[in-house]
């Protein structure tokens, strides 16, 4: 737990302000390392990490709510679209200028397939998102995918407005390296 | 970190004898499930004889048991008790042939219970009432009083076999996700249970999201997806020590959809890394790991034949999600499914005739069945959502996960003539089935 005891640990049961992705408005629940089935985490109970003042642009609550901390998908597609990509060409400039941060990148579906193919398309959407990231010069080295296909929705109904922010890729900052 | 486990107690073995019977075999009382039973089999099932003091609190709560399994498969209807014109008093009198006849029962099952300490002996005998012969022999269980239910589900399974010709399922537990809380923060818990819902048990506490569980052919085993440290991973767990082990790591891989091979002596599985999806198989004995596929697509739910020299699985290699069948050992796959619409989780039957699937096509989700070689496609259900379809032991009904729209998702089964849909009872909302074989 050396790692953890230093690490700026956002759980995801903090209540944050909504973020400012118009697309993913009113929906912040997640967007933070892990708090989700690690049990690792859920031993060491709630730690408080400092998230900063979202006007001080190298705070992780600048990350999270200015620059928006995920990128969402069209229907069984890992395609990334132009707002997609402005927003992880922001993400990219804040990691490049913040590297003591490392990153779990989550990915996502919507309820509406099986669970095994939904875990295996969010993969692809956390390896695109986690791809355009390394191509934007971020280290491979700092950066880990984890696929939870339907199962974690941050809206939950049977409709159109709920899938399309569920399916997403989501840039969590999960701690200090080094 | 803590474990929580509940430890599953190994019923002691049922012990069965023949009883002798009381008429020489005749023309057997016959269903033919194959043709399509449009009109159910009348059956009566009085309270078993209890033949001492201690069976007296068992011989109508047996007969409920069997009367439920043989409504529940929809091939049998039950004229009930208050409708029999004759008692029955001894197990070893004559039957009143007459008396039955006079209330349209063709099938007569008439038992007796007794206990001695926590020792339990149930008899049965199955009769024909329209020709008037006994249908085999009679049979004897043997057993102790917590296990009464099953008692009642092997009566079921020896008269179903006895009138259907096909093997019974109802001796047999389900393993699935118990859900609860908001769909947001959902609690997963591994569960295992009897077929008809009884007896459930908790085999993980809800820490950790689990998923996908599967039960081993022989019942004792369980392999599921759990995220316990973070990322998806493999785990073991044998249902009668509790114990439990991570297996199948692949380094920066997610690994899940773990399922056994028909021995039990291996697994094949996913793993997702760099965007692409490819299955894998491991021995569980010298935990050496082989790629099977490698296509740049995704290549996922798995499913051995009953042989364990093929598998069938779901790929979208062409596009879209669709039925491929390959070799158990990796190589050339072969496509089988066509129709319109996605195809996803091939379930092969224990008979080996049949591959069950989840189709989406048109905003519907639908379970079906097709031959092996992908002819005479069958959608046996419609609904918002239905997925993960797994076998009863005889081949003969699916149970599967289905949430409604809006709705939390539960179990139902179905027969493979798409009649007699049913929901499973579960303490909460449920999904994930895998359907264990019948007990010995």
């Amino acid at each position: 737990m050396n790692l953890t005891s230093k690490a700026l640990l956002l759980l995801a049961g903090l209540a944050l302000a909504a973020c400012n992705n118009p697309r993913g408005a009113g929906t912040f629940g997640g967007g933070v390392a892990d708090g989700f089935g690690n049990n690792d985490f859920v031993d060491a109970g709630i730690s408080t990490g400092n998230l900063g003042d979202p006007n001080d642009p190298r705070s992780v609550a600048h990350f999270q709510q200015r620059i928006g901390d995920r990128v969402f998908f069209t229907t069984d597609s890992t395609a990334l679209s132009a707002e997609g990509r402005a927003t992880l060409e922001a993400q990219a400039r804040w990691l490049n200028a913040n590297p003591q941060f490392s990153i779990i990148m989550e990915g996502h579906a919507d309820e509406r397939g099986t669970r095994d193919y939904n875990i295996a398309l969010g993969e692809r959407r956390a390896n695109a998102a986690m791809q355009f990231l390394i191509g934007q010069g971020v280290s491979a080295n700092r950066m880990r995918v984890v696929s939870y296909g339907k199962d974690r929705p941050v809206e939950a109904c049977p409709e159109q407005r709920c899938w399309d922010v569920n399916r997403r890729a989501v840039t969590a900052i999960a701690g200090v390296t080094g | 970190m803590t474990r929580f486990f509940v430890f599953l107690t190994a019923l002691a073995a049922l012990f069965v004898t023949s009883i002798a019977p009381m008429a020489t075999q005749a023309q057997p009382l016959r269903l033919q499930i194959t043709e399509g039973v449009i009109e159910p089999m009348p059956f009566a099932v009085p309270a078993f004889v209890p033949e001492n003091s201690g069976g007296s609190q068992y011989g109508d709560a047996l007969a409920r048991v069997i009367a439920a399994n043989l409504s529940n498969t929809g091939l049998f209807r039950e004229v009930p008790q208050q409708a029999h014109i004759a008692r029955i008093t001894s197990f070893d009198a004559g039957v009143s042939y007459s008396d039955w006849r006079a209330v349209n029962v063709q099938a007569l099952i008439t038992g007796a219970v007794s206990v001695q300490g926590n020792r339990m002996t149930v008899k049965f005998r199955l009769f024909d009432v329209l020709t008037g012969q006994q249908v085999g022999d009679g049979l004897q269980f043997a057993g102790t009083t917590d296990s009464w239910r099953r008692m009642a589900h092997k009566v079921s399974d020896a008269v179903y076999s006895r009138i259907t010709g096909e093997g019974g399922y109802f001796d047999s537990r389900v393993v699935f996700i118990s859900e609860s809380g908001s769909r947001i923060n959902r609690v997963r818990r591994l569960a295992i249970m009897d077929q008809d819902g009884e007896n459930v048990q908790f085999l993980t506490d809800g820490r950790a999201m689990v998923i996908g569980p599967r039960i081993s052919h022989t019942g004792e085993r369980i392999l599921y997806t759990t995220y316990e440290t973070g990322t998806p991973r493999l785990a073991l767990m044998n249902t009668q020590t509790g114990q439990r082990q991570l297996i199948g790591d692949i380094p920066g891989a997610q690994v899940f959809s773990p399922r056994f091979t028909p021995d039990g002596s291996g697994l094949v599985f996913s793993a997702a890394r760099g965007g692409n999806t490819d299955l894998y198989r491991m021995s569980l004995s010298s935990g050496q790991i082989q790629q099977l596929t490698s296509s740049p697509s995704i290549a996922t739910g798995p499913s051995f034949s009953p042989d364990g020299r093929m598998i069938t699985f779901e790929s979208d290699r062409s596009g879209t999600s669709q039925i491929y069948i390959m070799p158990a050992t990796g190589g050339e796959a072969r496509r089988i499914s066509f129709g319109q619409g996605r195809y996803n989780t091939p379930v092969w039957s224990p008979r080996g005739d049949l591959i069950a699937f989840t189709k989406s096509h048109a905003g519907r989700f639908h379970i079906g069945v097709m031959r092996t070689d992908g002819s005479e496609e069958r959608l046996l259900t419609a609904s918002f959502l239905d997925e993960s379809p797994t076998w009863a032991p005889n081949g003969r009904v699916i149970m599967f996960t289905r949430e409604a729209q809006g709705g939390d998702p539960s179990l139902f089964s179905v027969d493979i003539t798409g009649r007699n849909l049913r929901r499973i009872p579960t303490p909460g909302p449920a999904s994930d089935p895998s359907w264990g074989p019948l007990r010995p």
